[in-house]
């Protein structure tokens, strides 16, 4: 499992792997926002958390036909479903990965992009927790997405359409923590059901996963 | 040889479709008629409310779909879990069959809210938690039903599609309570409930129940229909092939 999580990882890394994109894509949509509502900070730092979370939550979508798709294309996938690993170890490496190399850099740009669009200094801190916490869920929901869709000739925008109504609740709670935080509310609540969700993501999401890569490699 | 009699019998598409054959224009016809009774005798044999007036009978509508919104995914749950456990072909298919009357039963249900919301509410839409939780159980539906759509061989998609059920289901139990979470809602409480007293008063209620009756009908006749329908399909499709060998 180590050894499939390094490997890509490394590949995501080098040239070529599109390391870089998601941020990329996550700074222009941060930067797109204040053309479209206008440049006041009354304006902007209310909505800056939940900007910020829909950006980060997009821009993890970015990276998610990749996760499947090069691996079935090249035959490694069909390898890896016979390793002595189990598929659902496979499944979680996978999402380890794709988090490692996209809601991992996420979580850490996302205060100086705060400062952007005038988030208060106290929320900045709270946002990238909020981030830590919640995108291993969007990266293990995104990745069962991609299973479900590894076959298919146009899986791409199907795959949004399944996996973002599952963002919801980790959206939901995550933005509200960050929202907090910036406001200076107590957050435990919110904060302890988004390390709910993660959790039971988590413990859940890779047998589902492994349960669709098995059909779709059938 | 002992034939042993059950439920299960039914799986057997042939056998399906021999006992679904008499009973569909019976089903129909009930649900028709329940729909007919209901709805007239509800819109213009019952007082204006109150306080409402006269739209408080857009509930003959609103209520009964939204109630079946719900439970035609929960169908197709049940439907999708015999598929994945027993591999029964008429249980995915009758999954297949209900996604599409589930949303459109959904899409109803909002409509007739944003209807209703309008002049009592003073807005066509709310960000309510149940609103919003319907708002995402559509998108749900949407999402199966591109599944269902995007692959080829019925099998894979018949497996993926129920996977997708699964996942979907905890997924949108959580999102109610997320949504509920996240906003205070502008939605009354609900009108009907098994353990509660009632919130309709008897001069609604009946008919209302003659409506409920209707939409369930209505909604396991479609689904026959559409299963019927999906089955036939599957037959000629077998058939062409085999033909194609030859």
């Amino acid at each position: 499992m180590i050894r499939i999580l390094s490997r890509d990882v490394a590949l995501a890394v080098r040239a070529g792997g599109g390391f870089g994109l998601s941020l990329a894509f996550f700074l222009i949509v941060v930067v797109l926002v204040p053309f479209g509502v206008g440049p006041e900070t009354a304006v902007l730092a209310p909505i800056a958390p939940g900007i910020l979370w829909l950006g980060a939550l997009l821009a993890c979508l970015l990276s998610l036909d990749r996760v499947f798709a090069l691996d079935r294309e090249d035959g490694a996938l069909d390898l890896l479903a016979t390793a002595p690993v189990p598929l659902e170890g496979v499944a979680l490496a996978k999402a380890g990965a794709h988090w490692l190399t996209t809601g991992l850099p996420l979580s850490l740009a996302a205060p100086f992009l705060a400062v952007l669009l005038g988030l208060p200094a106290p929320g900045h801190l709270w946002l990238a927790v909020s981030l830590l916490v919640g995108t291993p869920a969007l990266s293990l929901i995104g990745t069962f997405g991609a299973a479900l869709t590894v076959g298919l000739k146009r899986g791409g925008l199907l795959l949004s359409l399944l996996v973002l109504p599952l963002y919801v609740p980790t959206l939901i709670f995550g933005a509200d923590v960050a929202r907090r935080g910036a406001e200076g509310l107590a957050l435990g609540p919110p904060l302890a059901l988004l390390g709910a969700v993660t959790a039971g993501c988590v413990a859940l999401l890779p047998f589902a996963t492994a349960a669709a890569l098995r059909v779709s490699l059938r | 040889m002992q034939t042993e009699m059950s439920l299960w019998s039914y799986a057997n598409p042939t056998r399906f479709m021999a006992t679904t054959r008499p009973l569909l224009p019976w089903l129909s016809a009930l649900a028709a008629a329940c729909l007919v009774v209901g709805l007239v005798w509800g819109f213009f044999f019952t007082p204006d409310d109150y306080r409402q007036g006269s739209t408080v009978k857009i509930i003959y509508l609103h209520v009964p779909s939204a109630l079946m919104a719900i439970n035609a995914w929960f169908m197709m749950l049940v439907a999708s879990l015999i598929w994945l456990i027993r591999r029964h072909h008429v249980s995915a298919l009758a999954a297949k069959a209900a996604a599409p009357v589930g949303v459109t039963m959904t899409l109803v249900a909002l409509v007739t809210g944003a209807v209703w919301g309008s002049p009592m509410w003073g807005t066509w839409w709310a960000w309510d938690p149940r609103l919003t939780s319907f708002l995402i159980l559509f998108l749900f539906y949407l999402g199966y039903m591109a599944l269902w759509a995007a692959i080829e061989d019925p099998d894979t998609a018949a497996d993926l599609t129920s996977v997708l059920c699964l996942v979907g289901s905890v997924f949108a139990v959580l999102s109610r309570y997320a949504v509920n979470f996240w906003n205070q809602g502008l939605h009354q409480g609900a009108s009907l409930s098994l353990d509660k007293e009632e919130n309709v008063a008897d001069v609604f209620y009946i008919p209302l129940l003659v409506c409920i009756a209707g939409f369930v009908l209505l909604f396991v006749a479609l689904v026959l229909a559409r299963t019927r329908t999906e089955i036939r399909a599957r037959r000629l499709h077998a058939l062409q092939l085999r033909e194609r060998m030859a």
